[in-house]
């Protein structure tokens, strides 16, 4: 009887509050739209950051090509921000449509930060109009730093739209305490609703992340027109674009992680339940395939750099180092990629006694998968400087001294890394969750004054020959498109994780979500899905690519004489 | 051989070959160590397939060298027999790896399960509501610890050792006959990893009484609360920590004080 008046509520609680999409359900396509929606934004926030740190680059170190490559991107921004307000809109009106009661109680909190995020859009579209046609109006003299300094206010209002939507998502999954299902949304004041728990730390990750995303984005441009180039000058321009594109995305990636952990302990913080459910509970096998893409993301970032060694004079000195890098990082792949509660038969879980392995399960807790990582990230950095060092010979006379200073940072940070990793087992589990600052810390003190180090003892070196731009092996730029599609992959896997941690919720503890969708999604169809979104938005973005090779054909004028190879 | 052992193919074939020797038979081997299941297996192999494969075409020369034999039998007229043989046994293994995918068995398949599921921030225990956010074994404050480790001990012979074991191992006489086995305390992976007041939630309410967000979940574990009293699960709580020497997961004390 109780349960009849239940559902009775239930059902006049509901009536007009859903309607259904057809085939594929309303979950599904709000799914859809807002993760392409969200790719989209992400390559549309983070190339702008690229174009004017390249710009930059071009106006202050006098280098053209750097130049040539930021208004490329800008080109290809302009179709790409079209794409992402279709995407928002179509967001919009399936949310508006198929989630009227749940859409209509956001607006009531959030319906000022709507119309500053609209007004803010408006902005940014004129802003980017007039950095991309003034290009090259605005070329030389006081107008090129003007025309710089409108590029960085493209990323001010860029960053404040996310910053705006950000608050919208971070209430729905951490709303502030004293908010309950009671309360009535009229009564909750904006900038409270706005400062929750997780708004900060998800705008810093999103931040990081959308200049990773903008990094790998470019690198796969790059070694499309690479793979698709008929001249040497082609190759070379295309090869050194996608180094630059690695080079970023792999600088930001070394960082987030970090940002990625204090979101993760903000989130804990606000409620054990979410973090449980997050971090040991259902999503803790997203961690697991997380593990195992950012492992393929380290090893082709490596990879790529290492097949590119070989078009740089004197970087043979380094060849045997770097079989150990990658002993390293496969080893690290190894432990990180270890599951806790293993997927096993019967047979094998009477074997082990459990789900748990009594021996290889000790790599699955958390000290080993921070050393393993901590290790991983001093291994890619020491790629990176064996890359940076390849054709110089340092000439400063303290040069040797230098290089002995380096080699004892990189033994401590491994040292303490390795110290707090195995301490950690014999440590109650506040304490070891205290271990990974101390990790996290003698890693980018190492990854700082080393590469102090390195900049100082680089003044004057003598140059053992310019890097042969454009010999770079076919499978090279294949990492590169591995290094794209895996990013975008984790975007939506990881996105799937921080919103499927609200379960059963819109708003999580506020306002439950009664459509037939509210179970938390299997991981085999979570999988689909974000392939699904990953392939729409990967297709989508290969027609723009497409689209910005047809401009930049209209105006190509091939070189009659053999171009010569593009110096360092 | 010594020529065979430099050649870069041969060394990656080699090196595949001994990594499953290890993974497969040498780490079962080890000292307090037990068979590695199969997916954890495919899952190490694939990471080393990736390493040796990154490893021999990270460099033009060695990349070229790599790839004569596959050359060679592809295409080489006096590699006829050996080609044939290839092929056949690739279509062979394919098959072989097919049929024992689809192959129906009397098996429980793997099961892809939650160990923690999520806490709710409050129970109802016996109609009194406990809040579990911020709470601590009540008994760890009051009255004697020798005593209350004496109730739990009772409590546990009475009641739980017949799943969880003598040893708190999970190896109780019942345990063979459960799916999934029964927790065991003694693995740094359950209560070493939990707070006291997730362990006590877990006794009281058992496997009727997990959420919804703690599915997916199989749990034959009893609702102890319809059989013991808050304090013999308190005790049995103490007893589990002091029989295993792991302490329990404390609460982090926010800025503003509160746990």
């Amino acid at each position: 009887m109780v349960d009849a008046l239940h559902l009775l509520q239930a059902a006049a609680d509901t009536t007009g509050a859903y309607r259904d999409f057809p085939w594929i359900g309303s979950r599904a396509a709000v799914w859809i739209a807002a993760e392409i929606h969200l790719m989209f934004a992400a390559f549309v926030l983070g190339v702008p950051i690229f174009a004017v740190v390249a710009e930059a680059i071009g106006i202050f170190g006098k280098d053209q090509r750097y130049d040539r490559l930021s208004k490329e991107f800008t080109r290809l921004l302009l179709i790409a921000y079209s794409a992402t307000a279709l995407w928002g809109a179509t967001l919009t009106f399936l949310l508006a449509t198929l989630y009227p009661k749940f859409f209509a109680y956001l607006l009531s909190i959030f319906a000022p930060s709507v119309w500053v995020y609209g007004a803010i859009f408006f902005f940014e579209s004129f802003t980017l109009y007039l950095y991309y046609y003034g290009w090259d109006r605005w070329k030389y003299g006081r107008a090129k730093i003007v025309h710089w300094c409108l590029g960085i206010l493209l990323n001010i209002w860029g960053t404040t739209v996310m910053f705006i939507a950000d608050s919208w998502l971070t209430y729905m999954m951490t709303p502030p305490r004293d908010i309950t299902p009671e309360t009535s949304p009229a009564n909750i004041k904006i900038w409270h609703a706005i400062l929750n728990h997780t708004w900060m730390p998800i705008n810093i990750h999103r931040l990081i992340g959308n200049v990773v995303f903008g990094g790998a984005i470019v690198g796969a441009y790059a070694s499309y027109r690479f793979l698709a180039s008929r001249t040497d000058e082609e190759r070379a321009h295309y090869d050194w674009m996608g180094y630059v594109g690695n080079f970023i995305a792999m600088s930001a990636l070394i960082v987030l992680p970090f940002a990625g952990y204090w979101l993760g302990r903000e989130i804990y913080q606000y409620d054990q339940s979410l973090g449980i459910t997050m971090m040991g509970g259902f999503m803790s096998w997203l961690w697991v395939i997380q593990a195992f893409l950012i492992a393929v993301l380290f090893l082709a970032g490596n990879y790529y750099l290492w097949v590119g060694m070989g078009r740089i004079p004197g970087a043979e000195r380094y060849r045997p180092y770097t079989k150990w890098l990658l002993v390293v990082l496969v080893l690290g792949a190894l432990v990180w990629g270890t599951p806790h509660t293993m997927i096993a038969d019967s047979r094998e879980l009477a074997a082990m006694g459990g789900s748990h392995h009594p021996l290889l399960g000790a790599l699955g807790v958390m000290s080993a998968k921070n050393t393993a990582v901590n290790l991983m990230i001093l291994a890619t950095f020491l790629s990176f400087l064996l890359y940076r060092r390849a054709n110089i010979r340092q000439v400063v006379p303290w040069a040797k001294t230098g290089t002995r200073i380096q080699a004892a940072m990189f033994v401590i940070a491994a040292a303490i890394v390795l110290f707090f990793g195995i301490r950690g087992y014999f440590v109650e589990a506040i304490v070891r969750i205290g271990y990974s600052v101390y990790q996290v810390g003698a890693v980018l003190a190492c990854i700082v004054f080393v590469t102090l180090i390195d900049v100082l003892m680089a003044r004057g070196a003598q140059s053992l020959g310019a890097i042969q731009w454009g010999k770079m092996p076919p499978r090279s730029q294949y990492a590169l498109f591995i290094l794209a599609v895996t990013f975008t992959w984790l975007m939506g896997l990881m996105g799937f994780a921080r919103s499927g941690i609200r379960q059963h919720w819109h708003v999580y503890g506020v306002l439950q979500d009664m459509t037939p969708y509210a179970a938390t999604p299997a991981l085999g169809y979570a999988a689909i899905m974000i392939s699904t979104c990953v392939l729409i938005f990967l297709s989508l973005v290969g027609f723009i690519f497409w689209l910005g090779g047809l401009a930049e054909k209209s105006t190509f004028v091939p070189s009659t004489v053999e171009a010569p190879h593009v110096g360092h | 051989m010594r020529a065979y052992l430099k050649h870069p193919f041969w060394q990656a074939a080699l090196l595949l070959v001994l990594a499953y020797i290890v993974i497969v038979f040498i780490i079962p081997l080890l000292p307090g160590s037990a068979v590695v299941p199969k997916s954890v297996v495919l899952q190490y192999m694939a990471t080393v397939l990736v390493g040796i494969l990154i490893w021999v075409s990270d460099e033009e020369e060695r990349w070229t060298k790599f790839k004569e034999p596959l050359h060679d039998v592809l295409i080489q007229p006096r590699l006829k027999v050996v080609r044939t043989a290839l092929l056949a046994a690739v279509t062979l293994i394919v098959g072989c790896f097919t049929y024992s995918q689809v192959r129906a068995g009397v098996a429980a398949p793997p099961n892809l399960r939650s160990i923690h599921p999520a806490p709710p921030s409050q129970i109802t225990f016996r109609g009194k509501t406990i809040a579990l956010v911020g709470l601590d074994n009540p008994l760890r404050r009051t009255g004697d610890m020798a005593a209350h480790l004496a109730v739990g001990r009772r409590v546990y012979y009475q009641n739980c050792v017949p799943c969880h074991g003598d040893h708190l191992d999970g190896q109780g006489h019942f345990a063979a006959g459960l799916n999934p086995l029964p927790a065991n305390f003694q693995d740094n992976g359950t209560i070493a990893q939990l707070t006291e007041s997730f362990v006590f939630w877990r006794i009281a309410k058992g496997g009727p009484g997990l959420p919804r967000e703690g599915t997916p979940w199989n749990s034959a574990m009893p609702a102890w609360e319809d059989f013991l009293t808050e304090e013999e699960i308190w005790s049995v709580v103490l007893f589990l920590y002091d029989q295993t020497g792991w302490k329990p997961r404390t609460w982090e004390v926010s800025a503003e004080g509160s746990k």
